[in-house]
């Protein structure tokens, strides 16, 4: 099987983070042939249509498409932003990226601006990365040294000054509009769309926001062409990506392969279940993803299109593999618990719903649930659903709609055995 | 609001930002155009909350807006909002403990109890000595070792009860 040949390509060298070893494996040669070339912005936006790829951080959108949107030739300061705020429960990819291969997002990120006509960038790092973003530090001073950052990069007269900025722990930032209110000092509550970022982002500029994973495709889809890259996955769902293995695995880990592969492959690379368990449920694109049994999943391959005619989302690619000894109900308790926490707070079915989902979740967990309370959190999950200006809403909504479907048994026989025990 | 200690001083001492802070303040400063300087007060806190054993006051907020020469609300509002701020005292280790999914499923929950029973405290407390405080956190992207805590700049993985005491001892 095709195994780490993208974003992890550099993975099993020695000191993979440093630009000495992204060059050896042909890095940065992409850029400096653009930059011999002259290579026109619209060749570079057909390539990366021509290969299918789809926003690795959640939503799936098609990038060529994206970048086809940016009104690249406005004049004025333009940007390009990455977003590294990795917060999705159950994943951790773009911390991988950051800390062993750096400098492929760093090109990924200059051929976004050279193509879209930025001269500035930042790359948003989540609050708790400080290791990552002192790799990331790093090796952006190694790309200026070596003339890939800065003014008149290889000679050029294309400019590209690329920053790294922090946060201070908020999941909302991962949302793009959160982000750039982040970056720009404030608290990370999403804006409404329309304005789309393409036209009034960070600073009100017109703002290209990708994800790590997204930008770190890049050089490789230019290198071996947009295919290529269209025909190692399924149609609709071209390239690999990469997969975060959790929970109840004996390998947990990050594993990069071709979109399209079965759910079964996955769950052999990563171990299979731990403790020789039987493997009940999973949880397939991060929390935010509605849960499904294990027999459904098990026919499923892990692409976009496969996973949402299931019913859930591919998502982040987070995948968390649950056994059958895990209570359902203590779940679904912690992700309502995680929702309420991070809830910014702007609106009101959000703000409030989520919070009341988390505590009728917890006096069912300890033994005061009613049937009742089950159609109570569908009408709750579902008055928050669509009504946000945000998907938080919706990713506080999915799950809880998610386990009930599938696991209103559970839930029931949990809250009468309670009750029976306390007579 | 969240302030326990919330006093609006009017002139506030600027000395309160040490050099180190201030040289630490400018380095981010060149990231952002000049008349978008509000974008430093993430980063800003984040280092005047490091000089000052970990935990932010009203008086630190207000010398970083005069530094910034921004509105003061501006900077407690950004404080209030992120979970990385701490607006009272924190032990001088502050453990923060991943319990979201991926680590509730490797047993955080029995880390929890562990680490609350041994240094008797609970989450948000500090331990009398003044050396650890608890905090419960959620996700922070490194579920393939969970179950996960985070110390200082530090991610601890893979943490069973042996390698926590093994962890705790070998802080001073």
């Amino acid at each position: 099987m095709m195994l780490n040949k993208v974003c992890f390509r550099t993975l099993h060298l020695k000191n993979s983070w440093l630009l000495s070893t992204y060059e050896s494996i042909g890095g940065y040669s992409v850029l400096r042939s653009i930059i011999k070339e002259k290579v026109a912005p619209e060749k570079i936006i057909e390539e990366i249509k021509l290969s299918g790829l789809r926003g690795r951080g959640g939503a799936g959108f098609p990038t060529g498409l994206k970048w086809s949107f940016f009104p690249r030739n406005s004049s004025g300061q333009k940007y390009v932003v990455c977003n590294s705020d990795e917060g999705e429960p159950g994943t951790f990819k773009d911390r991988d990226i950051l800390l062993y291969n750096p400098h492929q997002l760093i090109e990924g990120m200059i051929i976004a601006a050279y193509t879209l006509g930025a001269t500035v960038g930042y790359n948003y790092v989540r609050g708790e990365f400080d290791e990552p973003i002192f790799r990331i530090e790093s090796a952006i001073n190694e790309a200026i040294s070596a003339g890939y950052l800065g003014n008149n990069i290889l000679g050029s007269n294309f400019n590209f000054n690329l920053y790294n900025s922090h946060g201070a722990g908020a999941y909302i930032c991962g949302e793009e509009t959160g982000l750039i209110e982040s970056l720009e000092g404030k608290k990370g509550q999403p804006r409404y769309k329309p304005p789309f970022p393409a036209n009034y982002g960070v600073y009100g500029r017109p703002t290209n926001i990708n994800n790590t994973e997204t930008y770190a495709t890049v050089p490789v889809i230019l290198e071996k062409g947009g295919k290529w890259h269209l025909e190692i996955g399924k149609p609709n769902n071209g390239g690999c990506k990469i997969f975060s293995v959790s929970g109840h695995v004996n390998k947990p880990g990050n594993y990069e392969i071709p979109l399209g592969t079965p759910f079964s492959d996955l769950l052999n690379l990563s171990g299979g279940v731990k403790n020789g368990k039987k493997i009940s449920a999973v949880i397939p694109g991060g929390s935010s993803s509605p849960i499904l049994p294990a027999d459904i999943m098990m026919n499923l391959t892990m692409d976009y299109d496969s996973i949402s005619k299931a019913g859930s989302m591919l998502g982040s690619g987070a995948v968390i593999v649950i056994d059958s000894d895990m209570c359902k109900v203590r779940l679904l308790a912690r992700i309502t618990h995680f929702y309420a926490e991070e809830s910014c707070g702007q609106c009101t079915p959000c703000r409030e719903g989520t919070p009341w989902m988390a505590n009728i979740m917890h006096r069912l967990l300890h033994g005061h649930g009613e049937i009742s309370d089950i159609d109570l959190l569908n009408s709750i999950a579902a008055n928050i659903m669509g009504n946000t200006i945000c998907a938080l809403g919706d990713a506080a909504a999915m799950p809880v709609q998610g386990f009930i479907k599938y696991y209103r048994n559970d839930l029931e026989l949990y809250i009468n055995n309670k009750k029976l025990n306390k007579k | 609001m969240r302030f326990d200690n919330l006093q609006f001083e009017k002139n506030v001492d600027e000395n309160l930002l040490s050099n180190d802070c201030i040289n630490k303040i400018n380095f981010w400063l060149k990231k952002f155009p000049f008349d978008k300087r509000r974008s430093v007060i993430i980063p800003a806190l984040r280092i005047v909350q490091d000089f000052n054993n970990g935990f932010l006051t009203i008086k630190l907020m207000d010398a970083i807006a005069k530094f910034l020469d921004i509105p003061n609300m501006y900077v407690y509002e950004v404080a209030t909002f992120y979970s990385m701020y701490e607006l009272k005292r924190v032990g001088k280790y502050k453990l923060s403990l991943c319990t979201n999914i991926s680590c509730l499923l490797n047993g955080s929950d029995e880390i929890v109890s562990h680490l609350k029973n041994k240094l008797n405290v609970d989450f948000n407390e500090i331990t009398k000595d003044g050396k650890f405080s608890l905090k419960e956190v959620e996700c922070l992207a490194a579920c393939g070792g969970a179950p996960v805590m985070q110390i200082g700049n530090k991610y601890y993985e893979n943490l069973t009860i042996d390698k926590i005491d093994k962890i705790l001892d070998n802080l001073e």
